[in-house]
């Protein structure tokens, strides 16, 4: 059981949290925030997200807008990925680094407009991004920074029949919404909710983000539910979040990225764009390769014996020496196998380079597979 | 929750069904509700010794891994080896999916197992409810 350590405030909640805890979901911590773990099982709402639908309330998140006629400089020098790039409609992964090439938090960049950008942030980095928007480009012209993550509920409709239900609450026609691109529709009866063809499962679907009071948040929700019935939608929680993102390799803050790694080591490389002009954390990526590059690599392990290797388990050569750490370890609900990602030096990363990660105290053997362990099938 | 009135109970979350000499052990209703879907138990081979409150082995669900504590000392003399395809057959029935069974070497041990009742509020007053 976890221990609910003494803490100085109490948890954060979404505008859905008494919807939550109505429909019985197990609750947990996250970064601060009291949020659904799961409702039904870990394992169904992940296998329902692979093969229906699964619902999930990820308002936790942060929002933060930049405005104005600097709006689009101010985002270069902050992220590493180029939104100069990005059309009206269009968003991007990009992440914000430190001067050493260490990453701030990752993001989604979103073009509203000329001169209007939205990034998405993560939860357990909320006030620490802000304050370091503000502190690394607040002071530059003609952009205005809001924080709005406390005005929307966010919502992930995700599952290859994700569309079909959406689509039962909206005239905007979905099929003309490309994979991350976004636009505006009504949504639940709701005026110009941003509607975007986003997600953290690798899956299809879509991100909605509707107003943040409890009333319209709860009826959105239960219409969603209700529309997706017919097609075995389940409400998902932060458990299946995490087999689901794992299955398809992408980071989590703490584990594949964080202060501590660098954008070459995360194998994140192709978001860097090094000739879009100067941004923080440029020339310490441009040291990194002049020096021949990262000493540590994010590999995918599967497990070749029975085993589970799990986050922070050390990685071993064969003979047992610990050459690295496994940055998320989980069984994979779908694949049927366990799975991790794991920093381990260059010289062990090739696909089929035989490791062992170590299990209270035996070592297991595993191997190097290729990343994303699983992708969706192209329909 | 149910908790049979014939077996004996850990504040681990252990029972244990005694019948003279013999035991039989799994863990409880609570423990798999809180665990979530068992997909990997370690489990000790047949002879080997195990140890009143020591770690006997463990169970696993896809996000935590849970250490079992043998309620008894004993010798194991039968392992449930259908677990190893089938681990969420505990998750289905905690109070009749057996882990191992041993012979106990130390009956007296089994006097301080709390009783189905003991154990229920014990339960409850863990967890608030």
């Amino acid at each position: 059981m976890t221990d609910t350590a003494a803490t100085s405030s109490p948890l954060r909640r979404t505008a859905l949290n008494a919807t939550h805890r109505a429909m019985k979901a197990k609750m947990v911590d996250f970064g601060g925030w009291d949020m659904p773990v799961e409702y039904s099982g870990l394992i169904a709402e992940h296998m329902a997200v692979r093969t229906s639908v699964g619902l999930f309330d990820v308002s936790h998140m942060g929002d933060i807008q930049f405005r104005g006629p600097g709006s689009l400089a101010a985002v270069n020098r902050l992220c590493m990925n180029d939104a100069s790039k990005l059309a009206v409609g269009q968003a991007h992964y990009s992440a914000m680094l430190y001067p050493n090439g260490t990453f701030v938090d990752d993001v989604v960049v979103h073009k509203l407009g000329e001169n209007d950008y939205l990034l998405v942030i993560n939860a357990g980095t909320r006030e620490k991004d802000i304050r370091w928007v503000r502190d690394t480009v607040g002071m530059m012209p003609s952009s205005h920074i809001n924080d709005f993550s406390d005005l929307y509920t966010q919502l992930a409709i995700q599952g290859p029949l994700a569309a079909k239900v959406l689509q039962k609450l909206t005239d905007t026609d979905l099929s003309t919404i490309k994979n991350y691109w976004f636009t505006w529709g009504k949504v639940c009866g709701l005026y110009n909710v941003m509607i975007a063809r986003t997600g953290y499962t690798g899956e299809d679907g879509f991100e909605i983000y509707i107003p943040s009071d409890e009333p319209t948040s709860a009826r959105v929700w239960g219409e969603i539910l209700a529309a997706g019935a017919e097609f075995g939608i389940v409400p998902c929680g932060l458990g299946a979040r995490n087999t689901l993102r794992l299955e398809s390799a992408m980071a989590l803050y703490g584990h594949e990225i964080s202060d501590s790694i660098n954008v070459y080591e995360a194998n994140l490389g192709r978001y860097a764009k090094m000739d879009k002009g100067d941004f923080v954390g440029h020339a310490a990526l441009e040291a990194i390769t002049a020096a021949g590059g990262p000493k540590r690599k994010l590999v995918g392990l599967e497990m070749v014996d029975r085993g589970i290797g799990r986050d922070g388990y050390p990685v071993c050569s064969p003979n047992g020496t610990k050459i690295g750490e496994i940055a998320s370890g989980s069984p994979a609900p779908f694949l049927k196998k366990n799975i991790a990602l794991a920093f381990v030096p260059i010289e062990f990363a090739a696909v089929d380079t035989e490791v062992a990660v170590e299990i209270r105290g035996s070592l297991v053997k595993a191997k190097v597979v290729p990343t994303p362990f699983y992708k969706r099938p192209k329909l | 929750m149910a908790y049979p009135a014939e077996y004996r109970y850990t504040k681990e979350h252990e029972w244990i069904k005694i019948d003279g000499a013999n035991g039989t052990i799994g863990i409880t209703d609570y423990a798999q509700d809180s665990l979530g879907d068992i997909v990997f138990v370690d489990l000790p081979k047949v002879g080997a010794t195990v140890e009143a409150h020591k770690v006997f082995g463990s169970v696993e669900s896809v996000k935590a891994v849970s250490d079992l504590y043998a309620p008894v000392s004993g010798t194991v003399t039968e392992v449930n080896e259908s677990l190893t395809a089938a681990p969420e057959t505990i998750n289905t029935d905690a109070n009749t999916t057996w882990l191992i069974r041993i012979t106990l070497s130390n009956p007296t041990e089994a006097d301080s197992l709390l009783a189905a009742a003991d154990y229920e509020k014990f339960v409850s007053e863990e967890t608030g409810h």
